[in-house]
């Protein structure tokens, strides 16, 4: 078991390496930061020294050789934009993003697997047909308009949810967190909501079609011909052996949801590491922007490695393979 | 039980309504954000935006953006126009309670090469001072190595910071080369957490949460007398539909750059309040004046028709500007044939407005030797200022109506200004905000001959050159007499359109949504600054 973390971790860090050259050069290519950090006003004397500053007169192969010399001593680099080393500049924007992707994700999974088992138990009913028909809209809708939608209709028709922003934070442990204030909670509500819609409705079409198969194994049958309560059927022999497909794509789409979240939170203006990267890149702040990928990267393969151990806990025919026999 | 429970639903989302917590507090709604709250780190909009809040300069700029006192009181000029004298203004305190002396000036001329990591200096403002020196605690002296009119408007740049805040409490001596008995100076994130940001403004800093709010509060020892918000909340909202939604929403009180298409529907809402003011923002084509052969431009052989100015004049003639203005930016912007609008210094009232003939630009371009017309890209960004694309679009049309088949390549920002400062570009669309020099501002930095040493042309992309208009520009920047300075620069500005070096197409005018009731003064370098906002 432990070799086989030693050897995941590896991997992750070979990716990790491939992905901050492949940005550190491809974020070359697009422009040089100068041109948008420096005042129009500034003669060419300015620029030339604002380059020097920020070692951007060198050329790139000597830039990307200081990159990697700082990598080895752990410095991912300052932002150009900022003043503030990248890694700090991300870790404190994480919280945020975090509390958002854990709601979200919790919502999808508890809204999305109950109504996708409905749809997969009665198929023929009504409910069934509208939960069907509910979940191509959900994975179908642009975020985008989905969430000014969602701000149009709570904050300014109804008037009941804010229209933005993050609300009263409380500090756990030095890190400001707003799940525990109900101002903080009613912030989050919207955008969680944004985020969740999509996922839930992958969520519900796997738990469907889990169900649907599942239901008709015979060992299904063997336990409803042997008395045991709808509920227990149901809800420990069908729930659990749907859960391996439902488990995979939760598992990639919660690393889409802290790394990517960008547009929810362009659009809801919450301070998230999603919006700081999309910032980043229209200001070519090339620090930032790679250490974030770099970071997006290693949390992937951790989120990943989850996964499968949890494969294992979930079902018994799995067991994670050492190194050798 | 169903209306029992229906009544405990909205009551606990009724609940969750935040209730406003302070009264009096002011919340606006920003486009961006700024880099940091420190005055002197970055040279860029939003922070200089945010500072005139908690920092002042040593003379301001209206709304108009001509000079005003501001901390300093009065000053005058010597004979030879190489010393200006400054009285400083009594009683002034800082947010500490500390008193505003000359030394906090030097302080502040100190510091300002010096900002660790700064990614755009402020520099440029106080190097063309020779010497900076306090003959007292109440006066400044400031000498240049030759006459510079423009040296009020660099003072107006930068806000002054506490000498005492910033750890230092000993005497202060200014040189060019450097600060003699001063360790080193505090860096931008010393004023992001609060601890050095101490100003003179009206506001004091309160917090700033980067991505989220910067919060101020009412500072009653202001010397202009206490300001009427007892707290500003600064949110940056970077959608525009987002923005708008949280001023319905009632969330902000005042939000900036509210998108054009929702003008006509913000400005029939009751609940809203639109505000708007000219800006000295001028849109304008560069054209391209060396390439040979230019970039983009085919069907001439090789040869650059930009270079002649007959393809130029033809180029300005076939655009329609008040129809840009009517169509693409909903009336909210004014036709321009200068840099700057008539209300800043250096415009020629003599000059008068062109209006469009498709049939003499053909006229003019035959003649020049085109009379097919050739082909051509137009270069723009589409993120950058209101409308750029779509005027880029309607530019097009105009051009291809007279024969020149123009395509637009409309880039994000961050990949255009890399490609126009590599010469990419025929022809590109750009925006320039004068500051308070005026007609000054665009003149040297976008059609004065690219020139490192003399500091000219930083931004001339184009590679303009004329040597006769060069001579004018020169001169204006080395007459102090605000006169002679000015006819200077009118001189200037006819020589420019006489030669259709640039393009000027219309100057922005600058929105502004309050929620009813409230109402500011809108200013023309853009800046959001919520001092003005007050009751209607």
């Amino acid at each position: 078991m432990l070799a086989y973390l030693f050897r995941r971790v590896g991997q992750a860090l070979v990716v990790m390496g491939v992905m901050a050259t492949i940005v550190f050069f491809g974020l070359y290519t697009v422009g040089n930061p100068v041109d948008l950090l420096i005042n129009p006003e500034d003669d060419l004397a300015a620029q030339e020294a604002a380059m020097a500053r920020l070692g951007l007169d060198k050329p790139i192969h000597v830039q990307f050789g200081y990159f990697l010399s700082g990598l080895a001593q752990g410095d991912l680099g300052t932002s150009f934009v900022h003043n503030r080393p990248a890694i700090e500049l991300i870790l404190s924007r994480l919280p945020a993003t975090l509390e958002l992707a854990i709601l979200a994700m919790t919502l999808a999974v508890l809204i999305g697997v109950p109504l996708g088992m409905y749809a997969g138990l009665r198929p023929n009913s009504a409910g069934a047909k509208l939960i069907m028909a509910g979940s191509v809209v959900g994975f179908s809708t642009p975020n985008f308009w989905q969430g000014l939608m969602l701000i149009m209709l709570f904050a300014v028709f109804w008037g009941v949810l804010p229209a933005g922003g993050r609300g009263d934070t409380v500090d756990v442990l030095g890190v400001p967190v707003s799940f525990l204030t109900l101002d903080g909670l009613s912030h989050m509500i919207l955008p969680a909501l944004n985020l969740a819609i999509y996922k839930m409705s992958l969520v519900i079409r796997l738990a469907r079609a889990g169900t649907a198969e599942v239901a008709l194994q015979d060992y299904v049958k063997y336990a409803r011909a042997r008395g045991l309560s709808p509920t227990r059927v149901v809800g420990v022999h069908v729930l659990k052996n749907i859960l391996i497909p439902v488990v995979t794509v939760l598992g990639l789409e919660t690393g889409n949801v802290i790394a990517f979240a960008v547009v929810t939170e362009t659009v809801f203006a919450w301070p998230g590491i999603g919006k700081l990267l999309i910032d980043s890149i229209g200001l070519l702040d090339r620090p930032v922007v790679v250490a974030y990928l770099m970071l997006t990267v290693f949390l992937f393969v951790m989120i990943n490695l989850v996964v499968d151990i949890g494969y294992s806990l979930l079902d018994p025919r799995v067991r994670i393979r050492g190194g050798g026999k | 039980m169903k209306n029992l429970s229906t009544a405990a639903v909205a009551l606990a989302l009724g609940s969750l309504v935040p209730l406003p917590a302070v009264a009096q507090s002011l919340v606006a709604g920003f486009a961006s954000e700024p880099s940091s709250v420190d005055p002197l780190y970055h040279n860029l909009g939003p922070n200089n935006a945010t500072r005139k809040h908690m920092f002042e300069s040593l003379v301001g700029e209206d709304a108009n953006l001509g000079i005003v006192p501001e901390l300093a009181e009065s000053w005058s000029t010597s004979e030879d126009g190489l010393t200006w004298t400054f009285k400083l203004r009594e009683g002034v305190k800082f947010h500490d309670g500390g008193d505003f002396t000359s030394r906090d000036f030097l302080y502040t001329a100190c510091r300002i090469p010096n900002v660790p990591n700064s990614p755009s200096s402020m520099a440029g403002f106080i190097k063309s001072a020779e010497t900076i020196t306090a003959p007292d605690a109440m006066t400044i002296q400031v000498t240049t190595a030759s006459p510079y009119p423009l040296l009020l408007t660099d003072f107006a740049s930068f806000g002054v910071i506490s000498a005492s805040a910033n750890g230092h409490d000993g005497p202060v001596e200014y040189t060019a080369e450097g600060c003699p008995g001063i360790d080193g100076y505090l860096d931008s994130n010393a004023y992001n957490d609060g601890s050095a940001t101490i100003g003179t403004g009206p506001y004091k800093f309160v917090s700033f949460t980067p991505g989220e709010s910067i919060v101020m509060e009412r500072f009653d020892g202001y010397w202009g007398g206490a300001p009427y918000w007892e707290q500003i909340t600064i949110r940056p909202i970077t959608n525009e539909g987002a923005r708008v939604a949280a001023l319905l929403a009632g969330d902000v009180d005042v939000i900036e750059k509210p998108p054009v298409q929702d003008l006509e529907r913000l400005r029939s809402d009751p609940k809203v309040n639109v505000v708007q003011g000219a800006s000295s923002r001028v849109i304008y084509l560069h054209f391209d004046h060396a390439g040979e052969p230019s970039p983009g431009i085919e069907g001439t052989d090789g040869k650059n028709p930009m270079k002649d100015v007959r393809v130029r004049r033809a180029i300005s003639l076939a655009i329609d500007r008040g129809l840009i203005v009517d169509r693409i930016m909903g009336g909210l912007a004014v036709p321009a044939r200068q840099l700057v609008p008539d209300f800043m210094r250096g415009t020629d009232p003599e000059i008068g407005l062109e209006t469009a003939d498709a049939e003499a630009a053909k006229a003019l371009l035959a003649e020049a030797g085109y009379p097919d017309g050739f082909k051509l890209v137009l270069g723009t960004p589409n993120d950058r200022y209101i409308n750029d694309a779509q005027i880029a679009q309607a530019v097009a049309q105009m051009l291809t109506r007279v024969g020149i088949e123009t395509e637009v390549d409309a880039m994000t920002a961050s990949v255009f200004f890399s490609r126009r400062n590599n010469y990419e570009f025929s022809l590109y669309l750009a925006g320039w905000g004068a500051s308070g020099a005026g007609m000054a501002s665009p003149l040297r930095a976008l059609v004065a001959s690219q020139n490192k040493d003399k500091g000219l042309g930083g931004t001339n992309r184009g590679r303009y050159s004329n040597p006769e208009l060069d001579a004018v520009i020169e001169e204006a920047l080395a007459t102090v007499e605000p006169e002679k300075h000015d006819a200077l620069l009118r001189q200037a500005s006819r020589i420019v359109v006489e030669d259709m070096g640039i393009l000027p197409l219309h100057y922005e005018v600058t929105p502004w949504a309050l929620r009813a009731g409230l109402t500011m003064d809108p200013r023309a370098d853009q800046h959001t600054v919520l001092t003005t906002v007050r009751p209607e």
